[in-house]
């Protein structure tokens, strides 16, 4: 979900060797887990770097050569899979209980040439980095370089796609008005609802066959193509089966050679259960769990979707399982917990991708954004928390991994206890899980022409973005730079950056008479910059579903099998593709800025202020410090800037939602969501009015801009719901809390009782930082940055910001004592 | 309709009171607490505050100022006490806001428009508004007319008080008040009266008579090491607060700290922070064992 950007915001980076080592670490025990199993399991993935395999590029490549144009597209690429099912190395470690790996080993990466053909160069890259490293061995390295690159070349999807690309499309792009998520990995995005714990690939094969025998070849005329897509999801399904069974085989092998009789016995149960599904719908909870793991290896290694893969409400999926083998008494909790643990572990194993091109410079980051759903409301409407809520939780607390990324669902119909057991997981400090609100997605995929129930089965995934699980391709495209469209209206079209046209020519700003004139500009020049981007995005999208159809992907999301099309050419239910807002806050708050001090007070002249701005405030600082100070800014539930985010958000609203894409139904929608990309957006920005100097990251989510919201948390949740998030598929808000914040029970409760504030006010997603050491120190040398930083002394709270150095330093100290 | 003088309103206060709540403080003070953490509510009138660090030094405050009183140092700006009338004029053009006024007139619709803007998070936590200072009950007439205000509108009402006032006021205010956060200092009145300029007889008393007609009270103790947290005045304390009428008291030990030094330097005051310090660990688990003795729970924090 990266492009050219620094670490997500939910979770804090670390390096692999320290991945967990956050506040308060609960197990006391430098390698944290319920028992010996989950300890050593935990600590291989976490001291594992990754590194790269290029096995899945050669098999690719030599079955490519060999059998290019004998078959259709699909069933080519289901060929392809299978041809790697039967081939690649598996992996069955030390007292796995859950088995499989998308490459040889833990945490080794596959590459997908088809997709994006990494250079010499950037595995070099990729090599020596400091962060976020993929080692490869220069014999790889040789051998890409002889039969992967020179097969790919001018072959890609990437090269496909920029060799088109019109020049209005490449001059905004580079310029950073938007990005395409398009052009380095397939679209992916989506999670799975609860079908595979109800039926096997035997029974998903019964489905394609009926549909084939009943084919109308005389009056479809789709039928050569949807003959073609069944088969091709028929060979695909088989493609798992084999998969497992190789597993099955590897299991049984090693029991023979094993010499402690419990780990043979468990290998030959670990035989038994891949030799039981994917084939065939699960029969207990351990079947469920491997079920989803080996769908989940098969969508990831079929492609390379965006987001890896989710298995969305993963505790009510598996709670029958849970339920029925705890009364039968042939489950205990621990050993649940323990094939939880185990599930844990595996997403943690499979870092993301990592990206080609320029972007390899930057970093990236290893999450592959598994979100898994906890708690929210079943399809009926019921609560959905179950028992295997609370396991999940703690596993979460437990292992403290970087992946998979997790959220709680807390409808109004959700226990307190558990919003206070997710509380306190919160308040550890490891940024998760985020906080999503059922009532408010529920409305939002109602609007966008779901069913009830198909919403009630939605959730979000990746980040914040909402979807109908098993049921919908809703792809992001791409992140639009909002304030830089605001900055390209300031100069008429052009970047002041590059001093390139960019735009269109909204007329001179100097000439306007009125807010409302720039305003207006602003408005136009939006449309065009979406136009361009939809234009492009829809290209892409008809270069997936022609050239790298997923045929597995297609099976287990619905109705690609009765529709017989592909996942990526309109055979889901429902179709969206989200264009992602960034930067509400700095286009606001610059708004604002200019609204009042150039427009009403008359402070400064229009003239002033943008040459202020081109200078970057050099020789300025009082007029910026002016703005900073006396403008009212976004997040401080002050109505004059915050009815200007409500207009910016409508007319965002108005010009990309309902906008068809090219698939039967689809439309495009927006969420506003930043990722990480507020930080790559400013640095290809030069200053803003709301006082923002050149290259600094602009307003992630739907936060307030960096240190302007001066009102705490309850302030900003009253600005943030003053915008109607059913509207989107998604909002973000950020909040930074210290630990103090939430020490004791009371406060606990309280961080509960604000997140049901939010919600009930219409909140979509609400994630708490409880900051530690590095954050403060930052803090200190940036200070005007984080000014909302509230710190909680003895008897009452201040804003850090407030403190004098000594002080600082002395929280700072505290802090680190008493908690981390 | 009523004005008084406020210096600060903080949204989200999650330790004055029960859920989430708003603090509205009241600037004038009848005690001078040599370890006061809001300096700035002790004096009745608006006074400048001066953050040097914030400041860059442009200028524009000394040529709005109508008596000449700034002048500009390279060490920021220096204001004549004896020429400042107070007026507001500097910290109005203030860039950066190195300049602010403490204490602002705000009206009784004013300050429950304010209030209300955080209804959503007293009906979601079982919160309200805390009248806090200063001394809110010095601001009489005022406090009494928003507290009547919140109760017509079903709004939680905790009043911070340190009780040093006629009793009368009190049990009027008693009548109109959900809870109250009573502070105590130290049982002996000639040291009360030297570290905050008044005996303690009003105080002990009127903390009897709101008991006696059985006030929902939370006494909160600030911990001063070296001035009252002595094992004899945490036991005469503890004794005190047993034999007090009515329901079963909580008690909120505050351990010292000197954060509000920033305070002092912004209002131009010396500070007493040389022999002021926190209370040790030990002392304090002492002290809830104190407490523990007479049958009342203690705990670190408001």
């Amino acid at each position: 979900m990266f492009e050219k950007i620094n670490p997500h915001t939910t979770i804090p980076e670390r390096p692999a060797t320290t991945e967990g080592n956050f506040y308060e670490s609960k197990g006391k025990a430098s390698n944290p887990g319920m028992n010996d199993r989950i300890r050593k399991l935990r600590n291989l993935s976490v001291e594992t770097t990754p590194t790269l395999s290029i096995e899945r590029a050669l098999h690719e490549t030599s079955f490519y050569k060999e059998n290019y144009g004998k078959f259709s597209i699909p069933v080519l690429r289901a060929m392809n899979f299978l041809d790697h099912c039967q081939k690649k190395a598996l992996y069955i470690g030390e007292g796995e209980l859950i088995v499989g790996e998308r490459g040889p080993k833990p945490k080794c990466i596959p590459t997908f040439p088809e997709l994006t053909c990494h250079s010499v160069d950037d595995f070099h890259v990729l090599n020596t980095r400091d962060m976020q490293p993929y080692k490869i061995s220069k014999h790889d390295i040789d051998l890409y370089e002889k039969e992967v690159i020179p097969y790919w070349k001018g072959k890609t999807q990437r090269e496909r796609i920029f060799s088109h690309v019109p020049e209005e499309w490449r001059a905004a792009y580079e310029a950073g008005l938007f990005t395409e998520f398009m052009e380095q990995r397939a679209p992916g995005h989506t999670a799975l609802d609860g079908k595979i714990y109800r039926k096997g690939m035997i029974d998903f094969k019964n489905e394609i066959a009926d549909n084939l025998a009943n084919l109308d070849y005389i009056n479809d005329p789709e039928a050569t193509d949807k003959a073609e897509q069944w088969k091709a999801m028929d060979i695909s399904c088989d493609a798992v089966i084999l998969f497992a069974e190789r597993h099955a085989q590897l299991a049984e092998h090693l029991a023979t050679q094993e010499t402690d009789s419990r780990r043979a016995a468990e290998l030959l149960s670990i035989a038994e259960v891949c030799r039981w599904v994917p084939a065939h719908a699960p029969r207990n909870l351990w079947e469920a769990i491997q079920m989803y793991w080996f769908v989940h290896l098969g969508t990831i290694t079929e492609l390379n979707g965006w987001d890896a893969m989710n298995p969305g409400h993963f505790d009510q999926h598996l709670t029958p399982f849970y339920a029925k083998e705890i009364a039968a008494g042939t489950l205990t909790r621990d050993q649940a917990k323990e094939l939880i643990s185990c599930f844990w572990i595996k997403v943690n194993n499979h870092p993301a991708p990592p990206k080609v091109g320029i972007t390899a410079r930057e970093s990236g980051t290893y999450n592959d954004f598994t979100n898994i759903n906890i708690g929210g409301v079943k399809g009926d409407g019921t609560d959905g928390t179950s028992e295997v809520s609370y396991i999940m939780l703690e596993v979460i607390e437990e292992l403290h991994i970087l992946q998979p990324g997790n959220s709680v669902h807390i409808s109004a119909k959700t226990p307190d206890k558990f919003l206070n057991a997710a509380s306190h997981v919160i308040r550890q400090g490891h940024g998760y899980p985020s906080v999503f609100n059922p009532d408010i997605y529920i409305l939002e995929l109602l609007r966008q022409g779901k069913s009830l129930s198909d919403a009630r089965e939605g959730g979000c995934s990746g980040c914040i973005e909402v979807g109908a699980f098993g049921k919908e391709a809703y792809l992001l495209t791409g992140y639009l730079n909002v304030p830089k469209i605001l900055e390209v209206t300031l100069n008429n079209g052009i970047n002041p950056v590059s001093g390139k046209i960019v735009g269109i020519q909204t007329g001179d700003p100097l000439n306007f008479k009125s807010f409302e004139e720039l305003y207006t500009a602003f408005l136009r020049q939006l449309q065009y910059v979406v136009d361009q981007k939809i234009r492009v995005s829809n290209y892409i999208d008809r270069m997936f579903a022609k050239y790298a159809p997923a045929p597995f992907l297609s099976v287990v999301i619905d109705d690609c099998i009765s529709r017989g099309k592909d996942y990526y050419d309109g055979g889901p239910r429902y179709n969206t593709s989200y264009i992602q807002c960034c930067g509400l806050g700095t286009v606001t708050d610059s708004l604002a800025a200019l609204k009042k001090h150039v427009f009403e007070d008359k402070t400064f002249s229009m003239d002033r202020v943008l040459t202020a701005v081109l200078k970057n405030f050099a020789g300025e600082e009082l007029l910026r410090q002016t703005i900073i100070n006396r403008t009212p800014f976004f997040g401080n539930d002050d109505d004059y800037a915050d009815l200007i985010a409500v207009q910016v958000f409508n007319d965002l609203v108005d010009t990309i939602d309902g906008k068809p894409n090219i698939k039967p139904g689809g439309k495009y929608h927006l969420n506003m969501l930043s990722t990480t990309c507020h930080v790559y957006f400013g640095k290809v920005m030069g200053a803003t009015p709301n006082g923002r100097l050149a290259g600094k990251s602009i307003s992630d989510g739907t936060s307030p801009s960096h240190g302007a919201d001066t009102h705490g948390p309850s302030a900003v949740i009253k600005s943030l719901t003053k915008i109607d998030h059913v509207k989107t598929g998604g909002t973000l808000l950020n909040q930074r809390f210290l630990p103090g914040l939430v020490r004791k029970e009371a406060d606990i409760m309280k961080l509960g009782q604000l997140i049901r504030s939010y919600f009930t006010l219409g909140g979509h997603h609400i994630q708490f930082n409880i900051v530690d050491t590095a954050t403060l120190l930052a803090a200190q040398a940036c200070p005007e940055d984080y000014k909302d930083l509230l710190v909680r002394m003895a008897g009452y709270s201040d804003y850090f910001n407030d403190m004098n150095a000594d002080l600082q330093q002395e929280v700072i100290e505290r802090t680190e004592n008493d908690s981390f | 309709m009523s004005e008084d003088l406020i210096f600060d309103i903080k949204r989200y206060a999650i330790n004055d009171g029960p859920g989430i709540r708003i603090v509205i403080f009241f600037k004038g003070c009848n005690l001078q607490c040599a370890w006061c953490h809001n300096p700035e509510g002790i004096s009745g009138k608006i006074e400048k505050m001066f953050a040097p660090a914030k400041c860059i030094s442009c200028g524009t405050c000394v040529e709005v100022c109508p008596e000449k009183a700034i002048t500009l140092t390279p060490e920021g700006i220096l204001t004549d006490g004896d020429l400042c009338t107070v007026c507001g004029k500097c910290a109005e053009v203030c860039p950066t806001k190195a300049i602010e006024m403490s204490g602002k007139q705000m009206s009784v619709s004013e300050i429950m428009e304010t209030i209300e803007k955080e209804r959503i998070f007293f009906d979601q936590s079982g919160g309200g508004v805390t009248f806090s200072g200063g001394e809110p009950l010095v601001h009489t007439k005022m406090l009494i007319e928003l507290l009547d205000e919140c109760g017509r509108r079903g709004i939680h009402r905790a009043v911070d008080t340190a009780g040093n006032v006629s009793s009368d006021i009190i049990l009027e205010v008693a009548k109109r008040t959900d809870l109250f956060l009573y502070d105590i200092k130290m049982m002996d009145s000639g040291s009360h009266q030297k570290w905050t300029k008044a005996g303690n007889g009003k105080i002990l008393a009127n903390l009897k008579a709101i008991s006696e007609i059985d006030a929902h009270i939370i006494i909160r103790i600030p911990l001063i090491g070296g001035v009252n947290d002595t094992y004899q005045n945490i036991g005469y304390t503890a004794a005190y607060i047993a034999g007090l009428a009515g329901n079963k008291k909580e008690v909120h030990l505050l351990p010292y700290h000197n954060i509000a030094q920033h305070k002092y330097s912004k209002l131009g005051k010396l500070d007493d922070f040389e022999t002021l310090r926190a209370p040790d660990n030990e002392t304090l688990i002492r002290a809830i064992a104190k407490f523990a003795a007479y049958g009342i729970k203690a705990e670190i924090g408001g």
